[in-house]
């Protein structure tokens, strides 16, 4: 998808007047949080896990390189293929031609961010193959050509008469021309569809939540089980995963998911976590004949060792998303790309750099309630204000505003002045007021006023009256 | 493309601030990968045999999977058959070649018609065993194999699992011990907690999504005295 | 546990000063009810969290110089803000992280940096104020009193000992107001849209009265309030704890 993030401000504005998806927003808002907060309250180790997490991915970090290498070396070993890509570019490619030497017509997809991040759908569809997502969010904003506004929940800006719509007008060529009331009919309807995609698949293609380096294992995890219907079904199955995805264990991989359903959805643990290690064993009745896993670089290992080091803890469990007032506010189209939420705001500069993603990290009241709930304790608030510093001093920011902060810090540096330019600055919005108590229009202040009233200043400065002798207050 | 592995290597060493791993370095992190400890477990299926078959029971449910408890190998055929007729199936079922499950008397059952085997996706019912119950989540550890075809866990519409009392223990790390004294990684490790379901028409949750829509466990015997 | 007669530099934040110094006196008052002696160093001007948020690092970390300066030799500073306090005591020690002398003497300060409330309660050992007012009233935790200086149970303790207060919790004590400093100016479609939320959620505990420890979110919210012509009235908690709540409210009139 061509990044629309520039056009922050223009999206969200848009998105905040958007009925259609405030009602629509309006199902996710309390849900997700409080689901959390309850699978949360049931576990009382989850703080110690989440320490545990953040340490076992902090390792994983500072030995990636051999982490990386040990995978390999175990899914080669179980007759699997590993192919090591720098861009996108590289991993369409990958892709396309490992479904071309499985002469694929059609190829199932389970849920991959890292298949929006490189528009593998849209190439694969150029270059005469069929792409059919399978995960039910991903499968309805394939039908409307959508990207997705949710890392776990892709359809999350869809109401059910959104689905219907949908169904009605494209399912017809499946003998399917009633529009569905129901969301149950709407669920079997899809069901029914897509298991005769699963069954036709050439080449099943699907993400990873977590490759483990001990046993080469991938790990695909899902509540409707389209992740194994598309890896076990078609004779060639491609994982695609980034290269910070690693764990070094099978125990280790448990400690983060029992952090990862917790987080994302509230629930003690998804319905299908399947571990798959390499393509069909001699004797298997089921599975596929090759296995391949595309690693997918695409700016990640450049941020290591750097001030963004710490988001590639990211386990992609949206709980960042779910809290953020900003997202629940607009939703995550407006971000302009695949990843929105703070961990977005986070991973689009630096994948697509600050330019286009500047208004991403600004777009932040640092509340820290994402910090907060991550599980891997990634400090999202501090990564989204060295963003605003490459800007300030690369000079991205505009030049007023920096001058305007310039002189501000200057006069605040300057406390003589500055306390009589105090005294004077609320003598005068007091004036300004008169009797009304606040002020509904201010020269400079347009950010401010054109939602809210100003209260006025009580009049005088508190430094002013303290030097004065006043004291309001005493002897009360 | 080998271009491609040396130079993802090589920066991510630079960027680490350091070169390739040197041997005693490597030596040290495969000793980390060999021993595979176990983390922090959680203490909640830390419990007494009996107990975590309650346990087991009580997480189960609580995501939509249907439980029995059975006394005895001779009760497994009739619980089966059971469960097809009050759910208005057919008395037809694919059930895993799996041997652990030959040990059941199905002729006392005649009208219940048994295919080994595979499935080809028309199949409403499939019986399956598994490797493992996990208390902790109340769910099914189930490996690929000869015996056991993954597809029998996703394509049907309902899914009953025969599992066996000393099979259910507290914890995934438990699981992995079981399945490392067993051989090497299967293809497929599935683990299983309750039926497929779908929250992605407006947050309401809907099961039978892609995988079955119901999942039954019935747990053949008691709690193991000493485990 | 309780030092006799402390020494407090009241860090009186920069939005008090020019906007609404009743709060600074409040503060005054409780701290000397509570047995400090309160100064206010007059050279004070910003904690420098504008210049911090906005990533001018260097500024920044000149302005944090002069409050060190300002501050040192108290026994405490305490400011009726969790964002400035949060400022001084969660971001001055890593603001100063490379630099050995500074460093020393920003991690300093911050161990003597204190948020009201949690200053009065924690430090202080305050369980209760005199006074009385009757009122339907919640309050708003604001992020930084809640996530970076621990604030949460300190003024809700405080405000059960005012005879005639009913207080009523809001849904999502936890969800921003939507100030963010200069966050609500850049992108006032956003930010507006959180404060409503917010606002829906005071307006469904049926309170009449509004509190929060922190004239950020205090001036978003009445700002908001006032344009939508609400009669909910909106202080400051420390006015209350004070008994010093008969003047006009935030945006209110006089008289």
């Amino acid at each position: 998808m061509e990044p629309t993030s520039r056009a922050f401000k223009e999206n969200s504005r848009a998105a905040v007047n958007d009925a259609h998806l405030q009602q629509a927003l309006s199902n996710m808002r309390v849900g997700f949080v409080d689901k959390r907060g309850k699978a949360v309250g049931k576990l009382p180790e989850f703080e110690a896990l989440r320490d545990e997490g953040r340490d076992i991915k902090a390792h994983v970090l500072e030995n990636l390189d051999f982490y990386l290498e040990e995978f390999e070396a175990r899914v080669v070993e179980k007759g699997g293929r590993v192919h090591w890509c720098q861009t996108g570019a590289e991993a369409r490619e990958t892709i396309l031609t490992i479904c071309r030497e499985a002469g694929a017509k059609t190829v199932t997809k389970g849920k991959s961010m890292i298949g929006e991040e490189i528009e593998i759908n849209d190439f694969l569809e150029a270059n005469g193959i069929e792409p059919i997502e399978t995960d039910l969010g991903e499968y309805i904003i394939q039908l409307a050509g959508e990207p997705p506004s949710h890392i776990i929940a892709p359809a999350i800006h869809k109401t059910q008469d959104d689905v219907a719509d949908l169904f009605v007008e494209h399912h017809a060529p499946y003998g399917k021309t009633e529009r569905l009331n129901e969301a149950r009919a709407l669920v079997d309807e899809a069901r029914q569809i897509l298991r005769q995609k699963f069954v036709d698949a050439d080449v099943g293609i699907t993400g990873a939540n977590f490759l483990v380096a001990e046993t080469g294992s991938v790990v695909v995890v899902t509540n409707e089980g389209n992740g194994d219907l598309t890896q076990t079904l078609p004779r060639t199955h491609i994982v695609t995963a980034s290269i910070e995805k690693l764990v070094p264990t099978l125990e280790d991989t448990t400690t983060l998911l029992r952090l990862l359903a917790r987080s994302a959805t509230g629930q003690e643990f998804s319905t299908y976590t399947t571990f798959s290690t390499g393509p069909k064993r001699p004797g298997d009745l089921d599975g596929p004949e090759a296995f391949h896993v595309v690693i997918l670089d695409n700016g990640r290992s450049a941020a290591l060792g750097g001030e963004f080091h710490d988001l590639l803890r990211c386990i992609r469990c949206a709980a960042c998303l779910n809290h953020c007032p900003v997202y629940r506010a607009i939703g995550g189209h407006a971000y302009g790309w695949v990843y929105s939420g703070p961990m977005g705001a986070v991973y689009t500069p630096l994948l697509l750099g600050i330019e286009e993603a500047g208004h991403l990290p600004n777009a932040s009241s640092f509340c820290g309630r994402c910090e907060a709930v991550c599980p891997m304790r990634i400090p999202l608030p501090r990564m989204m204000r060295h963003w605003r510093e490459r800007e300030f001093e690369g000079r991205y920011s505009a030049p007023a505003v920096r001058r305007n902060l310039r002189l501000w810090a200057w006069l605040v540096r300057h406390p003589a002045l500055y306390n009589r330019m105090t005294a004077l600055a609320a003598r005068a919005l007091r004036l300004l007021a008169g009797r009304r108590g606040r002020l509904s229009r201010l020269p400079l202040a347009g950010g401010w006023t054109v939602s809210r009233d100003l209260p006025a200043p009580e009049g005088r400065s508190f430094k002013a009256l303290w030097a004065a002798d006043v004291r309001p207050g005493r002897g009360r | 493309m080998n271009d491609s592995r040396a130079a993802i290597l090589a920066t991510i060493a630079k960027r680490l601030g350091r070169g390739p791993l040197d041997e005693a370095a490597r030596k040290s992190l495969r000793a980390r990968l060999r021993g595979h400890a176990p983390g922090l477990i959680p203490a909640r299926a830390q419990l007494p045999h009996d107990e975590q078959l309650a346990l087991f029971q009580e997480q189960a449910e609580a995501v939509a999977t249907t439980v029995e408890r059975l006394d005895a190998n001779s009760d497994v055929p009739g619980a089966v058959a059971d469960y097809l007729a009050r759910h208005n199936l057919p008395s037809e079922v694919v059930m895993a070649p799996d041997p652990s499950l030959d040990g059941y008397p199905w002729g006392d059952k005649p009208t219940l018609q048994i295919r080994r085997g595979v499935t080809a996706g028309d199949d409403l019912v499939a019986v399956t065993g598994a490797f493992a119950g996990i208390a902790e989540t109340g769910s099914l550890m189930m490996l690929s194999g000869p015996d056991t075809p993954t597809t029998l866990n996703y394509l049907p519409d309902n899914h009953i699992v025969v599992l066996r009392a000393e099979q259910v223990m507290g914890t995934y790390e438990e699981g992995w011990i079981l399945l490392r004294s067993a051989g090497a990684m299967p293809r497929n490790v599935n683990f299983v907690t309750g039926p497929s379901r779908t929250a992605d028409i407006e947050q309401k949750t809907q099961l039978g999504a892609h995988g079955p829509r119901r999942l039954h466990i019935v747990i053949v015997g008691s709690a193991q005295e000493d485990k | 546990m309780t030092d006799a007669d402390p020494r407090i530099g009241l860090f009186v934040t920069c939005l008090v000063d020019l906007m609404r110094p009743s709060v600074g006196f409040a503060a005054v008052k409780l701290l000397e009810q509570a047995g400090c002696r309160v100064e206010v160093p007059m050279n004070q001007t910003c904690c420098g969290q504008p210049a911090y948020n906005s990533g001018a690092r260097a500024e920044t970390i000149a302005i944090a110089r002069q409050v060190i300066d300002n501050f040192e030799g108290f026994d405490y500073v305490v400011a009726p803000s969790g964002s400035c306090a949060g400022m001084i005591r969660e971001h001055y020690p890593r603001l100063f992280a490379a630099d050995a002398a500074w460093g020393a003497r920003a991690e300093a300060l911050a161990a003597r940096t204190f948020e009201l409330m949690g200053f009065l309660v924690d430090e202080r050992g305050l369980t209760a104020v005199e006074g009385r007012l009757s009122a339907r009233a919640t309050y708003h935790d604001s992020c930084s009193s809640l996530r970076e200086m621990k604030v949460h149970a300190q003024p809700r303790a405080l405000l059960a000992s005012i005879k005639g207060l009913e207080l009523v919790e809001l849904a999502d004590g936890e969800a921003c107001c939507g100030f963010g400093g200069t966050f609500c100016v850049k992108y006032p479609d956003v930010s507006t849209s959180m404060v409503d939320s917010k606002l829906d959620d005071v307006a469904r505990t049926g309170a009449e009265l509004l509190l929060a420890g922190d004239m950020g979110c205090l001036l978003n919210m009445a700002g908001r309030l006032k344009r939508q012509g609400s009669p909910i009235r909106v202080r400051h908690v420390a006015e209350v704890l004070a008994g010093m709540a008969d003047g006009p409210a935030i945006g209110d009139a006089d008289g």
